[in-house]
């Protein structure tokens, strides 16, 4: 390791909150490059969930107790902290759900089919995840909205010249994209991209799955309608995802799930909704997800985001610095504004067979479509490997892929 | 070859398989083809067509594929359109279902008999046990087969 890069992170105490880093894998040290699929978990994350099951656990909203009100405080102030996180104007406005998939699906579902007229179009981009293409697709489907893919530029940037003609006619109603490429890792204009939708007319929605964990989101600054992100890509459990939503469309967004929880008064013949964002989180939500939730929240801003930015902008830096150097190997994307994911492609081998050799070396790297089959298809590849950086990742891992990807490639000649 | 780093994997990515991979065999179309089949593992990029030409007695008269993917898959394509070549279909199947038994356990009791010297020419293969999520890709092509042979399903996928 080569000691800390910024000054005020301390890898090597970062890494040993981390018990995973420290397991062998086939003997070698665990060289982890896959956090964009989901990030590993601090001991502050595990602990506070396993306190919570041993000290404090009950339903949350619903016992006149002790326990269930002490559940229903952390749980809100899991909200308020999320709210905090974002910058949002209010914890109201901080729906919880069960991944971002299931954030982006309320969405198009309470507000695509709920809110939006057959006939409107949303916008989304070449490079979105299938999250955020399928859920549209059925909405379109079933609600007879039309869906337009604005593109993207070779070097991975969204064309924002496509967006303002794919908004030119007026009848949008929403534009879905992402705040950063899970693949690429082009950070987008986000405030640019919400004023082009609003001054077109339609509201914006960004899939922050990538973005939230690796700069800060102020969703009030870039005006985002909706944002969305999730718990295990930030260092927390799996299970729990977050909508911000602002008040006045969850106002008149109708509820996406019915159950208990969600209501003010049921009888046979008619319901009637809680206010939100209670209309939206039917059934017993994801309690102990949303303690470590807030734990992880914790955690990243005791290190704290500007630390966590430059301690990735190193890492990018190096990542390309060494690994277009590497004969055969290509990158795809070439973004300005870029965070720490690189999918590349080597020459003499298909990214499976990477991926199998770099195991061998104990370097853990993402191989296939990354849930982008269309993006993949835009630039012509069948698949790549992927490399993913976190917070605990070292300069050494950086240059330890790229050594290994230099033998990969003499392997397979 | 350089790089002791990888020595190990030796076991899976054997000479032959090396070869089959970046030189397929039979990696071609057969226009006369009576069945053909597409074999798809959408989540790894592996994808292949299948063409077979059947002689009037039912055997298989030859084999062919055309497609994209891993070394494995491929030389597992390959070396799979060489060995069922003047095989009845029943042959032929016989050898796909101990070769699905080979590549996930890397043995196969029942490998003798009359199909015991095909059988060791896909032993090469037999190293993906080791590696889980790589036996779909040696397996892909042998789906594929009994697809084409089949005639009905005609899209396969080992996923």
């Amino acid at each position: 390791m080569d000691g800390p890069i910024a000054p005020w992170l301390n890898l090597d105490a970062v890494r040993a909150d981390f018990p995973i880093l420290s397991e062998k894998v086939r003997g070698k040290p665990f060289t982890f490059l896959d956090s964009g699929a989901s990030a590993q978990k601090p001991r502050q994350v595990i602990g506070a969930m396993v306190r919570m099951m041993e000290t404090a656990y009950a339903n949350v909203h619903r016992g006149a107790y002790h326990m269930s009100e002490q559940a229903t405080e952390a749980y809100e102030l899991s909200r308020v902290a999320v709210a905090t996180f974002l910058n949002a104007g209010d914890s109201r406005e901080i729906i919880f759900t069960g991944s971002s998939t299931n954030a982006i699906n309320l969405v198009a579902h309470s507000y695509g089919r709920g809110v939006m007229q057959p006939g409107q179009a949303v916008v989304i981009s070449e490079m979105e995840h299938h999250a955020n293409i399928v859920p549209w697709q059925m909405a379109r489907d079933a609600h007879g909205l039309e869906l337009r893919v604005c593109r993207i530029t070779d070097s991975g940037e969204l064309d924002l010249d496509d967006l303002a003609a794919k908004l030119a006619d007026g009848r949008v109603g929403l534009v879905a994209v992402t705040h950063m490429s899970n693949v690429l890792g082009t950070v987008t204009p986000a405030a640019q991209i919400a004023r082009m939708a609003h001054e077109a007319g339609a509201k914006v929605l960004f899939d922050g799955s990538q973005a939230a964990v690796h700069r800060r989101v102020d969703v009030r600054e870039i005006d985002a309608d909706f944002y969305v992100f999730t718990g295990h890509k930030l260092y927390g459990p799996t299970g729990i995802g977050v909508l911000y939503a602002k008040g006045a469309l969850q106002e008149v967004m109708p509820p996406f799930l019915g159950g208990g929880d969600m209501i003010s008064e049921v009888s046979f013949e008619r319901s009637v909704w809680a206010p939100y964002p209670a209309k939206f989180e039917a059934g017993t939500p994801p309690i102990i997800e949303a303690i470590g939730l807030h734990a992880a929240i914790d955690y990243v801003n005791a290190i704290g985001m500007p630390a966590i930015e430059a301690h990735e902008r190193a890492l990018v830096d190096r990542a390309m610095a060494r690994l277009p150097q590497i004969e055969g190997v290509t990158l795809l994307g070439r973004a300005q504004d870029r965070g720490g994911v690189f999918a590349f492609a080597l020459d003499t081998a298909h990214a499976h067979d990477v991926a199998t050799l770099l195991d061998r070396a104990g370097i853990a790297v993402r191989s296939g479509r990354h849930c982008a089959e269309p993006l993949h298809e835009r630039f012509g590849v069948e698949s790549t490997c992927r490399a993913s950086f976190g917070l605990y990742t070292t300069p050494a891992e950086v240059d330890l892929l790229a050594d290994a990807l230099h033998q990969a490639r003499e392997f397979f000649r | 070859m350089s790089g002791g780093l990888f020595d190990d994997l030796r076991d899976l990515y054997q000479e032959v398989i090396l070869d089959h991979g970046r030189k397929p065999r039979n990696f071609k179309r057969l226009d006369d083809a009576d069945r053909t089949a597409r074999g798809d593992n959408p989540m790894c990029g592996d994808r292949m067509e299948l063409f077979v030409k059947l002689a009037p007695d039912g055997h298989i008269e030859d084999a062919a594929f055309q497609g994209r993917g891993c070394a494995i898959s491929m030389a597992s394509a390959s070396l799979m359109t060489d060995t069922v070549k003047g095989k009845t279909q029943a042959q032929a199947r016989l050898m796909g279902e101990n070769f699905r038994a080979l590549a996930m356990t890397g043995v196969c009791p029942e490998c003798g008999g009359e199909i015991a010297d095909d059988m060791e020419r896909l032993a090469p293969l037999s190293g993906v046990h080791d590696f889980p999520s790589r036996v779909k890709c040696a397996t892909l092509a042998w789906h594929t087969l009994n697809a084409a042979l089949d005639g009905g399903a005609k899209e396969a996928s080992s996923e």
